[in-house]
């Protein structure tokens, strides 16, 4: 199978491949953050192509707002059980003790307090000192200075001005106590590329990736689906049935659909060679403020 | 003008070509690099309708183009990126056409612009170097080119920009071309390609332009996308650097890896090139099933047909094409660091998959690189790049970086700030390790120390001027020469008027100084003898490097912790009066800097202990930690 891929993505997926070993050599107490979407499926199935025919040597980590689509939660369950491994999951006790949620606290307060604190709190609880993330350069422009190996000081904080600079692949692994380092194999690839390595490797993703009828509320421009009964209608408003599917996965009220009929993911395939919205659109968190991003990442965000 | 490309559908592999090429895309400051980034994402639709957008008012507001896009706003050229001074930093862009997915690394040419050409280019393959035709060469455009050779890039795009605005002028550009010939003579460069464009205006980016009508060579894409920039390294000798032994489970020992060059297949000989121990490939391990051969760039685990010692940090290569093996080597080193090279100092090298301890020992010369001219220099600052000496503490396995860009490069970090402070590129051994393997002494170290019935060990006094090292160390030197123990006491006095002479009190001679010293010291601790060192000692590196020198628990550190008031007021020998009056430099406290140590083994507190109640406290320490009975 691997003979069928096309020989860019092959390069990518032997770099992914490369660095994911790269970090479990180095560093004492490594973890993946596994948050379910398309990145990290493509992410966990090159770490599984690393380790062959052992299994991963650290666990997966994912980070529970308990606003994720159901079918997220459902798929993640099957695949850990499917591959054998090794899953932690987090909540924030004390954000959702506080009330925090996404409809009332705002996606931005959300996000601080039932992501990043709570991302924090866990590699503190559990002492990681490096962290691998699916995350990809092309997705935003403040990623596309970051290193592949991300520094991160006291308190997870990324410090934009003062990166390591990256020569070759001969990586500053290098970190003492308190500090520790974001990795991310996926910086070279490109949304199309992930999904084609998907095409090509037949890799499993959760199914509101494709297009299927679901029921959705129009919230400014963007089509929310209604995914459990938290989210609250207005007075007369009623869900209306859409063929839609998702770009991107998140928090369900903060996660946008869009029309499609691709149902297959060569059909996706097609769809994004000639797609004409940059991948972000459909996220609610970062269209709070413009330099959003920057902010939250400087702040400990994935 | 037709500018839309297909995005990315065939099989590139199908069609013979590289799927993936690296480019570096670099020239001065304004030539229109920005713009020539842009105006290739948008060509091949890599622009999002949101982005066009918002490009679409920032170029009425901010733009310099009228009412076509401005495609240097797009760069993240935006303010925001200005003010946090990350425009000073590599970025990295892609796009993709039919025939190639491309990987184009953006280095802003402002300050520290070595830096980042360097970082950019060590991953490139092709270079677009950008002159803006009304200007002509500049000094940035001779500095990035010789820097791209030095990186080891052998193919550019000389890209003549702004051709609009010289009338499409045929004369001017072949002057620039001739021009470029003459310097870039010197680089060997395998292929130099010019092709006259405009970024703002898309001529020759992706389409050929009537406006040049007396050009017939290939658009800046359809070159991008042919050019063949030799992937020799699958001709290249097989190395293979152990990154991960893969053992799941007693029956599987696995090595697994990403080959650097060449191939393997079933079956071939493979040696360890640090060891010589032979083998042979049993099996080519991937997820996808056992396989036959692999190349350059795939990331496979090898199973071998012995059971040999292969850990992280190993190479292995082909019996009858071994690498160099060697602990001292000659280098080009691009210093990257905020602090100086210091000569002597011992940095954490990487290569390959290994880390080392290093030292610079020489610096032959600095390179101008605008004219290649060699220039002297001690020392090393921000963005310089040096041929050094270089030595490392233990030997290592490497090529020639023209030969083999993956095995000849390394990076040094700062063992206390852990920054990446240099890039370097190997040119050639110096001496051969197989030459230098030590004489097998009969009589060793063990067996001095068990006729003189003691262990010995380094007991190291670090502290201010004037803390009183010396008087603490003489007292306990007594102590253990009562108590029957060989010692030997190592300070300034003994050592400054003689071995070390010729050393002042610059940064750099206090490091080399101290390596003398420790050295000394390694010497008499082999010798069997309980060894003090009381020297002022200020930089934590060199103190490290003592404690590697010698084995585990032979070096102890005591940090006399006397405040620099206390010291001041003693002033036992003027010196402090004279540093503060300016007519003594670089006195440590004063102007010279002090790192107190992080993890010394005792820490002697002069303010409110006697120098007897010191020494106990010494003595105690030694007994409860066995060095003496
Ligand atoms: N007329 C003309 N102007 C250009 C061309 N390329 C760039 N420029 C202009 O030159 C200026 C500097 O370009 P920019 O891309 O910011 O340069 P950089 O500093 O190398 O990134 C901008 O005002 C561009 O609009 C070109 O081909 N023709």
């Amino acid at each position: 199978m691997t003979s069928h891929l096309p020989l860019h993505l092959k390069r990518l997926e032997s770099e992914a491949i490369e660095i994911i070993r790269e970090v479990a050599a180095e560093f004492r107490n490594p973890v993946m953050l596994y948050s379910i979407g398309k990145d990290s499926s493509v992410m966990l199935h090159a770490t599984m192509k690393a380790f062959f025919p052992g299994k991963p040597p650290f666990p997966l980590l994912h980070v529970d707002t308990t606003w994720k689509f159901r079918d997220m939660i459902k798929f993640r369950d099957e695949r850990v059980h499917a591959l054998g491994l090794d899953l932690i999951v987090h909540v924030n006790k004390e954000g959702l003790e506080r009330g925090i949620n996404p409809i009332n606290s705002g996606s931005s307060l959300h996000t601080q307090v039932m992501k990043t604190e709570a991302l924090k709190q866990v590699l503190e609880l559990h002492g990681f000192d490096a962290a691998l993330g699916g995350a990809r350069r092309d997705e935003e422009k403040s990623r596309a200075k970051e290193r592949i190996f991300s520094f991160r000081g006291a308190n997870h904080v990324w410090d934009p001005r003062n990166q390591r600079p990256e020569l070759w692949k001969l990586f500053n692994t290098k970190i003492r106590q308190g500090q520790s380092m974001r990795v991310f194999p996926l910086s070279n690839w490109t949304e199309l590329d992930v999904w084609q390595y998907i095409l090509f490797e037949e890799i499993p993703v959760v199914p509101l990736y494709f297009s299927a009828v679901r029921p959705v509320v129009r919230r400014s421009e963007t089509l929310i689906m209604v995914d459990d009964d938290r989210l609250p209608l207005d007075p007369g408003e009623v869900p209306e049935r859409r063929r839609v599917r998702f770009r991107t996965l998140g928090c369900y009220p903060l996660t946008g659909a869009i029309e499609s009929e691709a149902g297959s993911v060569a059909e996706i395939v097609s769809e994004m060679r000639a797609v004409r919205t940059s991948e972000r659109q459909g996220r609610l968190i970062d269209s709070d403020d413009a330099a959003s991003m920057e902010r939250k990442k400087r702040e400990g965000y994935f | 003008m037709a500018m839309i490309a297909e995005a990315v559908p065939v099989d590139a592999a199908a069609v013979g070509q590289p799927g993936l090429l690296r480019v570096l895309i670099c020239g001065s400051v304004d030539d229109g690099k920005s713009t020539l980034i842009g105006r290739l994402l948008y060509d091949s639709q890599r622009i999002f309708d949101d982005q066009l957008t918002a490009l679409q008012s920032d170029s009425r507001t901010f733009g310099t183009t009228g009412d076509q896009y401005d495609f240097a706003l797009l760069m993240d050229g935006l303010e925001a990126e200005r003010e946090q001074n990350i425009t000073i930093d590599v970025g990295y862009r892609y796009f993709s056409t039919a025939r190639r997915s491309f990987i184009v690394a953006d280095a802003p040419g402002h300050e520290q612009f070595t830096r980042n050409m360097a970082t950019g280019a060590s991953n490139a393959e092709l270079a677009v170097v950008l002159v803006d035709a009304r200007k002509g060469l500049l000094p940035q455009t001779r500095r990035h080119s010789i820097i791209c050779w030095l990186l080891g890039i052998r193919h550019i795009v000389l890209a003549i920009n702004k051709i609009d605005m010289i009338g499409y002028d045929q004369s001017i550009f072949e002057r620039i071309v001739a021009e470029y010939s003459a310097f870039a003579s010197r680089l060997n460069f395998s292929s130099i390609v010019s092709i006259p464009v405009s970024a703002r205006d898309g001529d020759n980016v992706m389409a050929s332009s009537r406006k040049t009508g007396w050009y017939d060579g290939a658009t800046l894409l359809g070159c991008l996308e042919t050019i063949d920039v030799e992937f020799g390294e699958a001709v290249k000798p097989l190395r293979f650097p152990v990154q991960w032994v893969n053992r799941p489970n007693a029956d599987f020992r696995g090595f697994s890896g990403t080959i650097a060059s060449g191939q393997v297949r079933r079956g071939d000989p493979i040696v360890v090139a640090h060891s010589g121990v032979l083998s042979s490939v049993s099996h080519i391990v991937t997820a996808n099933g056992e396989i036959e051969k692999a190349g350059a760039g795939e990331a496979v685990t090898l199973t071998l047909a012995d059971e040999i010692d292969i850990a992280r940090g190993d190479l292995l290569v082909k019996p009858h094409q071994r690498p160099d093996v060697a602990d001292q080597f000659a280098a080009h080193v691009i210093w990257m660091g905020n602090n100086p090279l210091l000569p002597s100092r011992s940095y954490l090298m990487r290569v390959g998959t290994r880390w080392v301890p290093a030292t610079v020992t020489l610096i032959k010369h600095k390179l101008d690189i605008e004219h290649l001219e060699p220039l002297a220099a001690r020392s090393l600052a921000l963005n310089d790049i040096g041929f050094c000496n270089l030595s490392t503490a233990a030997p290592i396995a490497f090529d020639a970086y023209s030969d083999n860009r993956q095995t000849g490069a390394f990076i040094l970090v700062d063992r206390y700030t852990d920054q990446t402070v240099a890039a370097g590129m190997i040119d050639f051994p110096l001496r051969r390790a197989a030459n230098i393997h030590p004489e097998l002494l009969l009589v060793d170290k063990t067996s001095r120390a068990v006729a003189m019935h003691q262990q010995p060990c380094i007991l190291w006094f670090t502290g201010l001027s004037g803390s009183g090292k010396s008087t603490i160390a003489k007292v306990i030197e007594a102590r253990l020469h009562a108590a029957g123990y060989h010692t030997y006491l190592l300070d300034g006095d003994n050592l400054r008027h003689g071995l070390n002479r010729d050393l002042g009190f610059t940064d750099a001679d206090r490091v080399e100084n101290i390596r003398r010293i420790a050295e000394v010291a390694r010497l008499f601790v082999d010798a069997g003898v309980i060894t003090l060192c009381a020297f002022i000692s200020p930089f934590r590196a060199e103190r490290a490097m003592m404690r590697e020198l010698v084995e585990q628990g032979e070096f102890i550190e005591l940090f006399v912790d006397t405040p620099i008031e206390e010291c001041v007021r003693r002033d036992p020998k003027g010196l402090y009066a004279k540093a503060l009056s300016g007519s003594l430099k670089n006195f440590t406290g004063i102007d010279s800097n002090y790192e107190v140590p992080e993890k010394p083994e005792i820490i002697l507190s002069t303010m409110n202990h006697s120098v007897d109640q010191l020494a106990d406290q010494v003595i105690h320490w030694m007994k409860e930690s066995g060095h003496i009975a």
